[in-house]
């Protein structure tokens, strides 16, 4: 029961699409459904009983309260697959990730499906607190007279909808500007960003037309490649843009080096170590070992973004491994600022000792290892479905690379989430 | 490359159109009009509703022996002769007929040996074309030419294509006629996966066409099984829509564990194809130069270690149609090389012995053209790649016969698929017409003329084009 190993068998994602485009008419079932349809004929899983598939979204409608069960019912997997949701903002289809596989490794199941989807183009709209209120007195009134008394307290300014929230609730900031403030703070140069995002692009383009995508990936309303990837952009390009947060000189973030909006759905295939060899199933990476963490971004003024840099030392002290122990660091790009501050943080000693306890900082690590492939400036951030791109893509870079120095390749996944959460995962090669 | 909307076609399937076109004022319209009604032709592992009448040749025993093998029953058959005629209405002497609808008339000529004989054969397709069911079958059974030393019997046997072809141009109503050359010494065993072929609604569109069956060993029960594909893999290239989805269906319901090939771009089409079949998609681009290591490395992967192909079905093909004069280097190579390079390509590694390769007794099956067989105008790269595909079945089968490896291909006419339906109306009403059932082909019946070449109990079936054509009135 207790030495079960959890690995990533592969993945599934559709393109990533710029919101109000290829998707517009995509709901999250319908973009989730594509993905594990994909998978299934990747897998050849159509028809199978899967131990259980997990995923959310993020913009969620109150009617999707059983998404991934629906998507599920939808695909072409056996519909005695049974299914849960799960959300933890962006870190949502990694958080499934894990889920997964310590059922897998609990031998509670033998194979199972994490992931995600979120759609910008198709998200809910609220109605005002204001007429909810009035509609549900009125819903519950007995009498003609009573039912009409609670509509007559609906106001004009009940009726102007309400958006879904990009703030968070407790600081009334944006994901961008907490990001800013954390930008400023760490002195992040604005070039620095842009060079960042650069590489991104670059990285993501040559892994599509090297056909890297090609088992990991597959067309959804004639969208073949992610849309956001720009394999011709430049810095004086990047460069021209006009800084979307932050204030006066401190101003360097743009949409150039920060995520936009996007649709998309992604999966990972796990299974037991065993079972994927008895089933023919390919073992591309096991699951090691995982770690959530939050930062006291409310009254401790942490920063909001870079809960993963409290996970990763926890981490790397329970498998005994160094900072600089990956050949592959995949690091979440919500923003350029955000990736080049978490490497700030774990090499900065005074950061290092005061919030994370440590007598010396983490270190630096060896930047040709961070993100090979590309990362979410250039594929997009569907919010829940990044972290079914990430892993799959991770196992696969792994798996190829094989062993280093007589050990199995290792790689390192980190994940922030709104809310100040940050999720992280060791992978090693199969 | 966007289908333009054609006014004649949207008036033409207009509901108001079909209302008329299938009411009987309608049809007799169009009858008047030389239009002949479109027949619905049998399809599908359903033999004939009427009786199968089975007449042959003195020392001809073959046909006999393969149609008990398969369960068959047979009738005696009726023979027009003059001293069986009665007299008609009018004073004219009427030949005598079968009692109610015959569904085939089985020929063996495989005894054929003088030139007197074929008035027998005269004298037994008289009275059964007249007799014949919708749909209904003729089918000759001979000896190859080249198996005769004699001249006599030899050129008679050759005599026999212009008969078939002939007989297949005079039937009506779907019926089919066609003509299967036989080694002297083909086994009913060998024959019967052919013989159950052309009775059955599987060979709907295979019409007036003659190919051979040679001799092999073939099992008695695997030559009866309607599930001859079941446990064993196989792949389909452009498998995610139109001919390539139909043969992947096709070889799924008869047992086939199916792998879907087809580019990346078609992916999401690929996997609704495969996820309907049980089956597993591989995303690739054949033209990549290691493509058929990448589905032989899909199938051990898949399916284990031990697994390896049973058959490749070659269906992948594009069209870059320019006449001559406006055919650039680019058009030229991209037909070329999806179509035949690409071809040898995999078919040089999945034959090298590699895990996940093709197996001994395995199967091999193209796809060739009418344009290739009959060249076609705009289609210069089209044409010589599918011409081509003639060449490489014939010059590979004696090299595969070793290893008990069959190799083949179909030569489609006018199938109806997306591709087909963005031509215009009155042009495609032309090429639907232009053969002998006077309508275009499905899909399926090329699916269904692939898998019977690649059925295992097919052994004896190699080197062959079998074209799906309805007796397209271009080509052979």
């Amino acid at each position: 029961m207790t030495d079960r190993t959890a690995v990533v068998v592969g993945g599934n994602r559709i393109p990533f699409a710029r919101a109000h485009s290829a998707y517009r008419h995509a709901s999250n079932i319908d973009m989730l459904t594509a993905a594990l349809d994909g998978l299934a004929a990747r897998f050849g899983l159509a028809g199978h009983r899967v131990g259980e598939v997990v995923g959310g979204a993020v913009l969620k409608h109150s009617r999707d309260f059983n998404l991934t069960r629906e998507a599920a019912l939808g695909s072409s997997l056996d519909p005695h697959s049974p299914a849960c949701d799960l959300q933890q903002a962006c870190a949502t289809g990694l958080e499934a990730t894990i889920y997964v596989s310590n059922k897998i490794r609990l031998g509670q199941i033998a194979d199972g499906i994490a992931g995600g989807a979120d759609s910008v183009s198709d998200a809910p709209m609220a109605v005002s607190d204001g007429l909810r209120r009035a509609l549900l007195a009125a819903h519950s009134a007995k009498t003609l007279p009573a039912r009409l008394a609670a509509l007559s307290s609906i106001r004009p300014s009940h009726l102007v909808p309400d958006p879904p929230g990009v703030t968070e609730p407790r600081t009334g900031l944006s994901m961008g500007e907490h990001q800013a403030l954390t930008t400023a703070r760490w002195g992040i140069t604005r070039l620095e960003q842009d060079e960042f995002a650069l590489a991104s692009h670059q990285n993501l383009a040559r892994a599509w037309s090297d056909g890297f995508f090609d088992d990991l990936v597959t067309p959804y309303l004639g969208l073949t490649k992610d849309q956001g990837v720009r394999a011709d952009t430049t810095l004086e390009k990047l460069g021209a843009l006009k800084p979307v947060f932050g204030r006066g000189e401190g101003a360097t973030m743009t949409a150039g080096n920060s995520t936009g909006f996007f649709d998309g759905a992604a999966v990972t295939y796990l299974a037991d170590a065993d079972y994927a060899a008895e089933h023919h199933l390919p073992a591309l990476a096991r699951i090691v070992d995982v770690e959530v963490a939050a930062s006291d971004y409310t009254i401790g003024g942490e920063d909001l973004l870079l809960a993963p840099t409290y996970a990763i030392p926890r981490l790397l002290a329970r498998n005994g491994l160094a900072w600089q122990d990956f050949d592959y660091y995949e690091i979440h790009e919500a923003f350029a600022a955000t990736v080049l501050a978490t490497l700030d943080a774990l090499s900065d000693e005074n950061y290092c000792r005061e919030k994370l306890g440590l007598s010396t900082p983490l270190g630096d690590i060896d930047r040709s290892r961070l993100n090979v492939n590309g990362s979410s400036l250039a594929a997009g951030h569907p919010f829940a479905a990044t972290g079914g791109r990430i892993v799959p893509t991770l196992a696969k870079l792994l798996h190829h690379r094989g062993t280093v120095d007589g050990r199995p390749a290792r790689g390192i996944v980190s994940i922030c989430a709104a809310g100040g959460q940050g999720a992280v995962a060791i992978l090693e090669a199969c | 490359m966007r289908a333009k909307v054609d006014p004649l076609e949207v008036i033409a399937t207009s509901p108001l159109a079909r209302a008329i076109a299938s009411s009987s004022v309608g049809k007799s319209v169009a009858t008047k009009l030389g239009v002949p009604p479109t027949v619905d032709l049998r399809r599908g592992r359903i033999l004939p509703k009427g009786a199968v009448s089975l007449a042959r040749l003195d020392n001809s025993t073959l046909a006999g022996r393969t149609l008990a093998l398969l369960g068959v029953e047979t009738i005696d058959p009726v023979v027009d002769t003059p001293g069986a005629r009665t007299p008609g209405e009018s004073g004219r002497p009427v030949p005598p007929g079968y009692e109610g609808r015959l569904g085939a008339l089985v020929i063996d000529l495989t005894g054929l040996w003088t030139l007197t004989e074929l008035e027998y054969v005269r004298g037994v397709l008289r009275p059964a074309i007249r007799s014949l069911e919708r749909s209904g079958r003729i089918i000759l059974i001979a000896r190859t030419p080249e198996s005769y030393d004699e001249l006599e019997p030899r050129v008679l046997a050759q005599g026999l294509d212009g008969l078939n072809r002939t007989v297949a141009k005079e039937l009506r109503g779907g019926a089919t006629s066609n003509l299967v050359w036989v080694d002297p010494e083909t086994s009913p065993e060998a024959l019967a996966s052919t013989l159950r072929f052309l009775l059955e609604g599987r060979s709907a569109y295979v019409d007036g066409q003659s190919w051979r069956v040679g001799v092999a060993e073939v099992d008695e029960d695997e030559a009866r099984t309607p599930s001859p594909y079941a446990g064993k893999i196989v792949a389909i290239t452009g498998a995610a829509r139109g001919i390539g989805a139909a043969i992947a269906r096709t070889f799924a319901r008869d047992g086939a564990t199916v792998v879907g090939v087809d580019v990346p771009a078609s992916g999401e089409a690929l996997a609704k194809v495969v996820n309907e079949i049980h089956g597993t998609a591989l995303q690739l681009d054949i033209t990549l130069p290691d493509a058929g290591e990448r589905i032989a490395a899909h199938v051990a992967e898949r399916y284990g270690a031990d697994a390896r192909l049973y058959a490749i079905i070659h269906n992948a093909g594009i069209t870059r149609d320019r006449m001559l004069v406006n055919l650039d280097e680019e058009g030229w190579a991209a037909v070329l090389d999806v179509n035949l390079a690409a071809q040898l390509r995999m078919n040089e590694s999945l034959l090298d012995g590699r895990v996940g390769g093709l197996a001994d007794g395995g199967s091999i099956v193209g796809i060739s053209s009418t344009s290739g067989i009959a060249g076609n105008k705009g289609q210069a790269n089209y044409a010589t790649s599918k011409a081509a595909i003639v060449g490489l079945v014939r010059a590979m089968a004696p090299k595969l016969a070793a290893r008990g490896i069959t190799i083949n291909a179909v030569g489609p006419g006018f199938i109806e698929t997306e591709m087909t339906a963005a031509i215009p109306y009155l042009q495609r009403q032309i090429f639907q017409r232009s053969n002998s059932l006077a309508q275009g082909g499905k899909p399926v019946d090329v699916a269904e003329t692939i898998a019977y070449l690649a059925d295992p109990a097919s052994a004896a079936v190699t080197g062959q084009v079998v074209r799906v054509c309805g007796q397209a009135l271009v080509g052979q």
